[in-house]
């Protein structure tokens, strides 16, 4: 793996994290994260679909006529949304249950057609995947912190396994209403974008 | 031809469109029999918790032969409380009756007035399914009644169960609502839920006499029995909870069925 290939896949996770630096795809990210679970399953999807979306629109780059470009992405994208929606019906029938709209709702998320409008459309298919992998990467990064806190402090478990005894059962942990309302997921993105531009100076933008 | 042509444009949109469509065409009939199972499945699976026939987390296969074996769909008139199933021209092929859909379907449903709509749901299907429980040996020990109303948020859906005596609850749970995670929420927390179990509904007039209450129900008062305890933070799903059972427990909802099963006994 050569070097811009590794860029492009790793770059996204903490150098250009497109929740952390570009603010995209934030919407998704208050709405899935009360557990762990679910985000990471909204996360292989939103990874799965930017991947393939980059692949599929870098493939037809040179055919799609400027005109209708955003359109031609938009029912790329959509369709493969509506394939993972229907997979996930079909084979985690429980999970795509908790998720409801927000998979269907990937299709407007910014991130994806951010990446196909911003990358794909000027690079090869192959480096568009990765490139789509590497994004959703960095969305997966930013979703399982923010869920990590979310249902540790709000649920006290992770993965739905209890960690800590909530007061509600007979145990000593009182749980906390706000990590499961979607302010709270300001809150972490909040503190991972300052201790995040705290460490990388260069993140950070001009007042 | 160029490609910013209008001509290769239209080609362009064209191939896509005929592209994508058979994609996602053959993905929604290519998996629909599975997600229906699912649907079905889950189905079974929340009539047979509410009973208590199973725990969380059994499998398919399981849930598929206890359902089979324990559980007896009717479908009841709820206007009149008569058991139709058996009405060839009504339900030429009862298994397939769809509740959900005949909700909005002005032939199976009837408005119900506001004052009259204690639950919220502005319209009601004029059958209803109800599950009867048998245990192993064929004996009838639980009614199963599908129920539903609205919290603060959302339509509550779920289903009572009701020991013989058609007064005392046997289990209560809600499968689908959108009420705040972790207040009215916790609607669906099995702690909650244990408690209705051994509750009574009607009064000794028959009267849907159950109150979800603000705080803690006490043990000595003479109403304990009609009681349960309020979720803390949430006094409108509470409330809700309430109403919508007084609506199905009472004249528009399952009380002309029950009504004749207590004079009659279920065949």
């Amino acid at each position: 793996m050569n070097s811009k290939q590794k860029e492009v896949l790793l770059g996204p996770i903490l150098n250009n994290n497109p929740i952390a630096l570009q603010i995209l795809g934030i919407c998704s990210a208050l709405a899935v994260t009360t557990k762990m679970e679910t985000a990471l399953v909204m996360s292989i999807a939103v990874t799965l679909v930017t991947a393939c979306s980059n692949a599929a629109v870098a493939s037809i780059r040179l055919q799609i006529p400027s005109s209708i470009r955003i359109i031609v992405q938009m029912t790329i994208i959509a369709s493969l949304v509506i394939l993972v929606d229907q997979f996930l019906k079909a084979f985690a029938f429980g999970i795509s249950k908790q998720l409801s709209v927000f998979v269907g709702l990937i299709i407007t998320n910014c991130i994806v057609m951010g990446r196909a409008e911003g990358f794909a459309m000027k690079n090869e298919p192959g480096i568009s995947f990765l490139d789509g992998i590497g994004n959703g990467l960095g969305y997966s990064a930013v979703l399982m912190l923010v869920a990590f806190f979310r249902e540790l402090f709000g649920s006290g478990s992770l993965f739905g396994v209890q960690l800590l005894k909530l007061s509600r059962d007979g145990g000593w942990y009182d749980a906390n209403g706000l990590m499961l309302l979607p302010p709270s997921a300001f809150f972490i993105i909040g503190f991972t974008i300052w201790i995040l531009r705290t460490l990388k100076t260069d993140q950070m933008e001009e007042a | 031809m160029s490609r910013d042509s209008i001509g290769f444009t239209f080609l362009v949109s064209a191939a896509l469109c005929v592209g994508c469509s058979i994609l996602v065409s053959g993905a929604a009939v290519g998996l629909r029999d599975r997600q229906d199972l699912n649907k079905e499945n889950e189905r079974k699976k929340n009539i047979l918790s509410v009973a208590g026939l199973i725990q969380p987390g059994e499998g398919a296969q399981n849930v598929m032969q206890i359902y089979e074996d324990r559980v007896k769909g009717i479908i009841v008139d709820l206007n009149t409380g008569k058991v139709v199933t058996d009405d060839q021209e009504l339900f030429p092929n009862p298994a397939e009756y769809d509740q959900k859909a005949a909700i909005d379907n002005p032939k199976m449903s009837m408005e119900i007035k506001p004052i009259d709509d204690l639950a919220g749901i502005k319209r009601r299907e004029n059958y209803s399914w109800v599950y009867l429980i048998n245990d192993e040996n064929g004996k009838l020990t639980q009614y199963v009644l599908p129920i539903r109303g609205k919290g603060l948020w959302s339509t509550m859906w779920g289903f009572i169960a009701l020991e013989t005596n058609l007064n005392t609850v046997a289990g209560l749970t809600f499968y689908e609502q959108g009420e705040t995670p972790g207040l009215g929420g916790e609607v669906d927390n099995p702690k909650w839920k244990a408690q209705w179990k051994g509750k009574e509904v009607y009064n000794k007039e028959f009267e849907p006499e159950i109150e979800v209450i603000k705080g803690s129900v006490n043990p000595e008062s003479a109403n304990a029995i009609h009681e349960v305890d309020g979720l803390s933070g949430a006094t409108i799903t509470s409330r809700g909870v309430t109403h919508l059972l007084d609506f199905w427990l009472g004249n528009l909802g399952f009380r002309p069925y029950l009504e004749q099963v207590r004079e009659q006994g279920e065949k």
